[in-house]
């Protein structure tokens, strides 16, 4: 008898489910009225694509040298041809082919510094946040020392010293970059700290750790993949500026950065050399930010202003 | 009053420590400078003779405390690439970083600021989107290739302004508009948002209601209210353009400090590059603590919270 009452109220709480669409069937609704959101996603996939696919769809080999077809125009200018839709540069790479490899540098720096980021300040701010006391002071002590330094010199610097590696430029960059998700992690983990479940967990006996990873770390997640898409875009942004000044990704490897350095002396002459990979920069970087907003609309529509 | 200010200052002089520590540290990463600098062909016994010259045969803390020791005396070494004295060699280009930073901050709120009030009073129409799309932009165009294009355009097309030095005041117009341009959005956002906070509070709805007139409302009643986030920010947008001109400087030839770091990292001149570093963050700290001391003294709520 108890049972069968318990199961009826069970039943309707599934229709009541029904009437009313679920988180996550919101979220998807909400995206797809989100013009930013859809059409910053479309451009971050289009690049996406190009990256995985160039060696296919690129019509040439990018670090291909031709020493008697230099600098020749793209398909607009007045000697272009179809052989080199972007026309050559400086050595008479194919234009187009080193802009489309150049987009795996700029993504997969991107990517990776804003996981890395993500994963160290998240873990430092959470931590900062749920113990509060002793911890959290050294913890704003680490943020303050890492506000104070100046990142774009101290980056240079420590490129100087490591060199322009892919793996050492994510690195480096994800040392800039830490202190946002920091700062944010830890204020929501002291708002979410207060609250009965995690009392509750702690009077279980669940460690640390496990509150942390299951309990206030999926609070948390909205907000990090918010700071992670806009930081991505600024670490594509910051990567371009380390190449451009010679010390970030090396040549020959195909960089946006770089292909703007590499221009930059013919630019008065060809400045499609530079506008084209700047360009490029420029509309991966306002895709990202269209996503990251768009992110942030969908899962919290409340947090828009 | 006395405890926040204690407190603060405290934090301040550990975080200057450290940061002297870590400025110390840079480019001694690199491992061996004696060797670096002495040159590639040099013998184990030259080595050993430009180790004791520069006083690096000595254990690193040794190293460390007579390097901080001179530099509370205003003395920071002489740099190894000139021999000039350190502190001479960034005070003679501290003014033209210090005038590019300012005059950058300048254009930012001339632009940041009217735009964000009109975005706010009129939330979701077209000005507040052709704002918002101005900040967008701000934000993605990375500052390297902006600057190009500034040069492509009214340096080389219109032959407005020069394209490089830092003599006249024309020199600083084109470095300013593009460091401001990159620094306006965050000034923009923040001038939205704290102004549409501000405009459906109660004390507004009273002011309107007592019947003065619109304009006085906006400017003496909100504006005032919203600008006190905007001071904060100055501070902290100031310390990040001291530090974040390496790249316009070295584009347009300013003869700055920004640009003296980056010849520096790329000579492996540490005691030049660890000053700068220093001296940079020492300025963060400062600018960041009398930020924080005005809104304490402006808010009750921060001195005595």
């Amino acid at each position: 008898m108890n049972n069968q009452s318990l199961d009826t109220t069970d039943d309707r709480a599934d229709e009541f489910e029904v009437s009313v669409p679920s988180p996550p069937e919101l979220m998807k609704r909400r995206a797809k009225s989100h013009i930013g959101f859809i059409l910053g996603g479309s451009v971050v996939l289009i690049a996406l694509l190009v990256a995985i696919f160039a060696p296919v769809l690129a019509p040439a080999d990018p670090y291909d040298q031709d020493l008697t077809r230099r600098l020749i125009d793209p398909i607009w200018g007045a000697k272009g041809t179809w052989k080199n839709p972007l026309g050559t540069d400086a050595l008479g790479r194919d234009y187009l082919s080193r802009i489309m490899f150049g987009s795996q540098v700029s993504l997969m720096i991107g990517f990776f510094a804003a996981a890395v980021s993500a994963i160290v300040g998240s873990c430092i701010g959470m931590i900062g946040g749920y113990f509060g006391g002793r911890i959290d002071n050294f913890i704003m002590y680490l943020i303050n020392v890492k506000l104070a330094l100046p990142g774009l010199l101290v980056a240079l610097s420590l490129v100087s010293v490591f060199g322009g590696s892919i793996i050492a430029l994510i690195l480096i960059l994800s040392f800039l970059f830490w202190d946002r998700y920091a700062v944010v992690t830890r204020s929501v983990t002291q708002q979410i700290r207060v609250n009965d479940y995690i009392t509750a967990a702690q009077a279980l006996g669940t460690s640390h750790t496990r509150i942390i990873l299951g309990e206030i770390l999926p609070n948390v997640m909205n907000q990090i993949i918010v700071i992670a898409s806009l930081e991505m875009a600024v670490a594509i942004i910051i990567e371009a500026a380390l190449s451009f000044l010679g010390l970030g990704v090396q040549p020959p490897t195909p960089s946006w950065g770089l292909l703007v350095s590499e221009g930059r002396s013919f630019m008065f002459f060809k400045p499609h050399l530079i506008v084209l990979p700047g360009m490029a920069i420029f509309l991966l970087v306002i895709a990202i930010n269209m996503m990251g907003d768009g992110i942030r609309d969908i899962t919290a529509p409340e947090g828009r202003n | 009053m006395a405890k926040f200010l204690i407190h603060r200052l405290y934090i301040s002089v550990l975080v200057a420590v450290t940061v002297s520590v870590i400025a110390f540290g840079l480019l001694r990463l690199s491992g061996d400078l004696a060797a670096e600098l002495a040159g590639e062909d040099a013998t184990p016994e030259e080595i050993a003779v430009i180790a004791t010259q520069y006083g690096l045969d000595k254990p690193l803390y040794v190293q460390y405390f007579n390097w901080a020791g001179n530099a509370l005396t205003g003395d920071l070494g002489r740099s190894l690439f000139t021999n000039e004295p350190v502190t001479e060699m960034i005070f003679d280009r501290i003014g033209v970083t210090i005038k590019l930073a300012f005059f950058s901050i300048v254009i930012a709120l001339i632009i940041s600021i009217p735009l964000g009030v009109l975005a706010s009073v009129y939330p979701n129409t077209w000005i507040d989107r052709t704002s918002l799309g101005l900040a967008v932009f701000g934000q993605a165009i990375p500052n390297f290739f902006f600057a190009l294009l500034l040069i492509l355009l009214f340096g080389v097309k219109l032959r407005w302004f020069p394209i490089s030095g830092n003599d006249t005041f024309a020199h600083f117009i084109m470095p300013t508009m593009t460091l401001g341009i990159g620094v306006m959005p965050q000034f923009m956002r923040l001038t939205r948002t704290g102004m549409l906070d501000v405009l459906g509070s109660d004390f507004i709805r009273t002011a309107r209601a007592k019947g003065l007139s619109p304009l006085k409302v906006l400017f003496k009643h909100a504006l005032r209210n919203a600008i006190l986030p905007i001071v904060s920010l100055m501070a902290v947008v100031l310390g990040f353009l001291l530090g974040g001109t390496v790249i316009i400087e070295s584009i347009f030839a300013l003869n700055g400090v920004g640009f003296l770091a980056f010849e520096s990292i790329l000579r492996q001149d540490f005691p030049v590059v660890q000053s700068i570093v220093f001296i940079l963050s020492l300025s963060y700290i400062l600018l960041t603590l009398s930020s924080d001391l005005i809104n304490a003294q402006l808010d009750p709520r921060i001195r005595l919270g």
